[in-house]
C-alpha cells in the first residue's frame, strides 16, 4: 500500500442572487488546493481566482454559505462536502 | 404527524388547502393559516422575482417544519413557498397548522414564519414598475430578532 497521496477531491460549487451575479457563475466544478479544510479555507482560495470572486466575498460575513444543502457556518469542515452552495443572506417568506 | 412543504412556481388555494389538512380529523379544534402577499411598495414595484435553491429549500423549509411538530402537539402542519416571477396582491407563502386548541396552532404557524424568513434559501429581486430591474432585497434585522425570540422560550 503506497497512497501516501490523496487525491485532491472534485467539489461543486453553487451560487445563488448577488453571489451568483458577482461570480459570473450558477455552479462550477473545482478541485481546491491540499489543505483546503474549512468554509473559510474555500472562501480564501476562492478569492484568490478573480474579480468577481474578490468582489462577491469583499464582505465576508455577509456571504452565507450551506454543504450539502444544509446551512454550515465558516470554520464548519468541508470534508468529504459534495456540494457547497453560497449565497446572501435569505429574504424568502 | 409528517409537515407537508411544496416548493411550487404556481399559485395556491387557501381554502382547498385548509380542507385538504383537515379532512377525515374531526379533533382538529383549531386552524390557523398564515398568507405572505407581494406589495407594491405604494405603487414602487411591477413584481418580485423569487430564486430559490432546488433541494434546499425543501430540506430547510421540511427541518424547520419538523422542529414546530416536535415542539407543539399539532394534527397538521402545511408550508408551500412560490418561486418565480410574483406580482403585486398575488400569494407568495403559506403555512397552515391545525390542532386541537388554538394556543398551539397560533404558536407554530409563527415559528415556523419566523424561522422560514431567515432559514429557507430564498432570495427576493425587485421589478421595478418604470419596467427596469431593480436590486436584491436587503435581510432585515428585524427578521432575525423575530427568529431569535423563540431561543428564548422554552
Amino acid at each position: 500500500m503506497s497512497t501516501a497521496t490523496v487525491e485532491p477531491a472534485s467539489l461543486r460549487l453553487v451560487y445563488f442572487a448577488w453571489v451568483r451575479e458577482r461570480v459570473g457563475l450558477t455552479e462550477e466544478t473545482v478541485t481546491p488546493p491540499a489543505g483546503t479544510a474549512t468554509i473559510a479555507d474555500l472562501v480564501r482560495w476562492l478569492k484568490t481566482r478573480g474579480e468577481g470572486y474578490e468582489l462577491a466575498f469583499e464582505n465576508e460575513a455577509v456571504v452565507r454559505a450551506a454543504i450539502d444543502q444544509t446551512h454550515a457556518k465558516p470554520a464548519a469542515a468541508i470534508t468529504g462536502a459534495r456540494e457547497i452552495a453560497f449565497f446572501p443572506p435569505m429574504t424568502g417568506g | 404527524m409528517t409537515p407537508l412543504v411544496r416548493i411550487q412556481r404556481e399559485d395556491f388555494d387557501i381554502g382547498a388547502e385548509i380542507a385538504a389538512l383537515t379532512r377525515g380529523n374531526a379533533n382538529i379544534g383549531a386552524v390557523v393559516s398564515f398568507a405572505g402577499l407581494c406589495r407594491d411598495e405604494s405603487g414602487r414595484l411591477a413584481a418580485l422575482e423569487l430564486e430559490h435553491y432546488p433541494g434546499m429549500a425543501e430540506a430547510e423549509i421540511g427541518r424547520v417544519a419538523a422542529e414546530a411538530a416536535g415542539r407543539w402537539p399539532l394534527s397538521g402542519l402545511l408550508a408551500i413557498h412560490r418561486f418565480g416571477l410574483i406580482r403585486p396582491s398575488e400569494q407568495i407563502v403559506l403555512v397552515i397548522a391545525a390542532s386541537s386548541h388554538r394556543r398551539e396552532a397560533f404558536e407554530a404557524a409563527d415559528f415556523l414564519m419566523d424561522y422560514l424568513k431567515t432559514r429557507a434559501p430564498f432570495w427576493k429581486r425587485e421589478h421595478l414598475a418604470d419596467g427596469t430591474l431593480g436590486g436584491w432585497v436587503e435581510a432585515k434585522a428585524d427578521d432575525d430578532d423575530a427568529a431569535q425570540r423563540w431561543e428564548q422560550i422554552s
